[in-house]
């Protein structure tokens, strides 16, 4: 593996509070130096870095690639490609595959597609119940030792919840995260839409606040006085980091993360029954919408994620409440993010950190920073080139996204896998 | 803030906005809710409807639509209201095709938009679409040829917006042109009615005095009172004084989840009997959009009584539904008055 110099870049890595002009060194897959040269380190390959951004490569707490169950709707190649295109070297996948990811062999399949596309880095989340179904708890320590980053039930909920405080006690004897996207399903009853103004106009069935909230409250009370660690993903509502920041004061070791549209969309953005802005949990109001973005800045919610959700284009073809939620969101992760250190939302430190070291931490990886003797997941960014986002171009099997035709500033130039060139901008 | 490039995705959103309802000199291009159109296209709609409502009387048909074909496009079961599109439609010359589609192609596996597509090809000019979904409605005008015209005969939870007018013109006929001076209680259902939704766009549209919302908590929406209503939760103090009172029909399944606890416990609180409609002004009248559930949200002898006018709404139900036909289908009739004088002549 030949040597790298990156010359000249603004490296920016919040875990080592780096953010200086610098040159970096690499050499057998790893970040060899920073600033200074490594002993007896000769460049092969030297890229000019004269106003671009060096961050670590970008690590996506949730993203589902649709392999194996779902592969008219994308696959685990396309969708690495794209990820890769979009500065994201490492993802993780939720376990609501078809077959669920229960059983190791499922864990050894996709690790082994993965490997064969030779893109970004793919981890899943094993689930926490057999099938998801929220009766009897999964084999959690077996999946760990496949590979399993965390225990999840998707969004799928654990209704009982002497089984739900079974399986977290069970997960924390093995020292294995808890994954939660709180989602009632009985609360939000065939729900489509934020339960306000625009779903009572609209006569949408409404998705109360509640059905976020009371599963957190309710799990923050079974988890109290314990050292179990939970990840609360995909928040939606200006009260859930209301709760999980007295958790937080209360010493438990929770986290949360949210998608990146829900720092950018709010419930008026359905207001023509357009499919493109169905996801749940729901785009709510703009003070939830506020909140969220506060939640980044002040580190209750340390990571944002793409919850990237691929379809093809016959799931959002129909009535709105009958089309499938979600966005195709990989590619948007980073724009959308430097739009919020743009608008001022957020200091760059707080934004790239959300996005790399963060996540990077939730699912216990020593990754997303620039250590000496780390690998060399590197992601080139040029800040100053301005584009307009087009679901045409998109790399990712998934076209639907309603932020085609928006204009942001700052664009992936390069991104390095071990010292590897996975996507090159032309 | 978002340009608007050509995209695959297009497809998706379509037009992309409210006022797919207007073509671009501002004329009735579909009819898909009352949610968007001014108080000048109400009362074209009203006053349209009032130069047809002799038709049904005298003559028995005018040749305005000849020629066109019109589909109704029901993927949910409907008798009465599928028969007054059915009559209105014939009564304009307009030749009329039936499809219940519940029964046949989406249980195959068809989209609707591959049904839609198939009857397109069949030389339709108008769509009359009643479906489960809110939405519907918006999702066809979107993906239909331009030529081709969609009403929407009930969609989901949003909007019946054809009911509303003849409620509208029903109301005009008992009480005259100043809604100013109304107050209008809707009682029941809120939450799950397409209809009542229509109504409360269309009396404020119409500047209703006062809209009044009555029921209880669990049959409300949240953030009602954004669409311009009061709220009461008790039937005594919601139709004091009123002149119009609209019971909705109260859907037997609603009795099933933790809506309600029983007929017998709604009809005791929220039932429409002679004793409670004394409260309304004397010369107040009742309206339902049937069908009826005697005994649940109304007594049989104010369904029937002579402040009723529910039977008086049906009838009317046509001459409306021909007036939206025409306008949308015939070209703009309103602006070719003589024209269309003679033809109802």
């Amino acid at each position: 593996m030949k040597n790298i110099l990156i010359k000249n870049a603004r490296v920016i890595d919040p875990k080592n509070k780096l953010d200086e002009k610098t040159d970096v060194y690499i050499a057998n897959k790893k970040i060899a130096g920073i600033g200074s040269v490594p002993d007896n380190f000769n460049a092969q390959q030297t890229i000019e870095a004269e106003n671009l951004w060096l961050i670590p490569g970008i690590v996506d707490l949730c993203a589902r690639l649709r392999e194996p169950g779902l592969e008219q709707k994308a696959d685990i190649e396309t969708e690495t490609r794209a990820a890769a295109s979009a500065g994201i070297t490492t993802l993780c996948m939720p376990p609501d595959t078809d077959p669920v990811i229960d059983e190791p062999a499922v864990v050894e399949l996709i690790l082994h597609k993965a490997k064969l596309a030779k893109q970004s880095h793919v981890f899943t989340l094993g689930a926490l119940t057999a099938k998801l179904k929220g009766e009897h708890l999964s084999e959690m320590a077996g999946l760990k030792e496949a590979g399993c980053l965390g225990v999840s039930n998707a969004r799928n909920s654990v209704n009982n919840p002497l089984i739900l405080s079974r399986a977290f006690e069970y997960a924390s004897t093995h020292n294995i995260t808890v994954f939660i996207e709180p989602h009632d399903k009985n609360l939000s009853e065939n729900g489509c839409a934020h339960e306000g103004a625009i779903a009572c106009r609209l006569g949408l069935n409404a998705i109360p606040y509640a059905a976020e909230t009371a599963p957190i409250a309710q799990i923050l009370e079974l988890i109290r006085d314990t050292d179990i660690r939970v990840h609360f993903g995909r928040l939606s509502c200006a009260r859930s980091i209301e709760l999980i920041s007295d958790a937080k004061a209360n010493g438990l070791k929770v986290s949360a993360d949210v998608a990146a549209h829900q720092l950018h969309l709010t419930d008026m953005d359905i207001s023509s029954f357009n499919s493109l802005y169905h996801v749940i949990p729901p785009l709510r109001t703009q003070r939830d919408m506020e909140a969220l973005r506060r939640g980044i800045a002040s580190g209750v919610i340390s990571s944002i994620c793409s919850d990237h959700q691929p379809h093809e284009i016959d799931a959002k073809l129909a009535p709105f409440p009958a089309t499938e939620a979600g966005i195709s969101s990989l590619e948007t992760l980073l724009p959308l993010t430097l739009k919020l250190i743009e608008n001022k939302q957020l200091d760059i430190n707080t934004a790239i950190a959300s996005i790399t070291c963060n996540p990077a931490k939730i699912l216990g990886l020593n990754s997303g920073h620039l250590g000496i003797g780390q690998a060399a997941n590197l992601c080139l960014i040029d800040p100053q080139k301005e584009w307009t986002f087009n679901a045409d171009e998109m790399l990712s099997h998934g076209k639907n996204t309603p932020f085609s035709g928006w204009n942001f500033r700052g664009k992936v130039v390069k991104t390095l896998l071990e010292g590897r060139t996975i996507f090159c901008a032309n | 803030m978002v340009n608007k490039p050509t995209r695959r995705t297009d497809d998706i959103i379509g037009n992309d906005s409210w006022n797919i309802q207007l073509d671009n000199n501002g004329q009735l291009k579909h009819f898909l809710t009352i949610e968007g159109l001014g108080t000048n296209i109400l009362n074209q709609i009203l006053d349209t409807a009032e130069s047809f409502a002799g038709v049904n009387e005298s003559v028995k048909k005018v040749p305005l639509l000849r020629g066109k074909t019109i589909v109704n496009l029901f993927f949910e079961a409907s008798t009465r209201t599928r028969t007054t599109f059915e009559l209105a439609a014939k009564r304009l010359s307009a030749d009329v095709l039936n499809m219940n589609i519940s029964a046949s192609a989406t249980s195959k596996g068809e989209t609707l938009l591959d049904t839609l597509r198939n009857l397109e090809a069949m030389q339709t000019d108008m769509f009359v679409v009643r479906h489960a979904d809110s939405g519907t409605a918006h999702f066809i005008a979107n993906h239909v040829a331009p030529h081709i015209r969609v009403l929407n005969a009930g969609d989901g939870c949003h909007a019946h917006p054809t009911q509303a007018m003849l409620d509208m013109f029903t109301i005009r006929r008992n009480k005259g042109a100043d809604f100013g001076k109304l107050r209008v209680a809707i009682v029941g259902d809120i939450l799950h009615s397409r209809v009542a939704r229509s109504q409360i766009h269309a009396l404020n549209t119409l500047n209703t005095g006062e809209v009044r919302v009555v029921g209880p908590k669990t049959l409300i929406p949240k953030d009602v009172k954004s669409m311009g209503v009061t709220v009461f939760h008790n039937l005594e103090d919601g139709i004091k004084d009123v002149d119009v009172v609209i019971m909705l029909r109260l859907q037997k399944e609603r009795m099933q989840g933790a809506l309600l606890p029983s007929e017998q416990e709604y009809f005791q609180l929220y039932g429409l009997t002679e004793a409670r409609f004394a409260l309304a002004k004397p010369d107040a009248i009742v309206m339902h959009p049937g069908p009826i559930n005697r005994g649940v949200e109304i007594e049989s002898s104010v369904a029937d009584g002579d402040r009723s006018v529910i039977l008086n709404q049906v009838t009317y139900g046509i001459a409306v539904r021909m007036a939206v036909m025409s306008m949308t289908l015939g070209g703009n009739v309103n602006n070719n008055n003589n024209s269309e004088n003679q033809a109802v002549k």
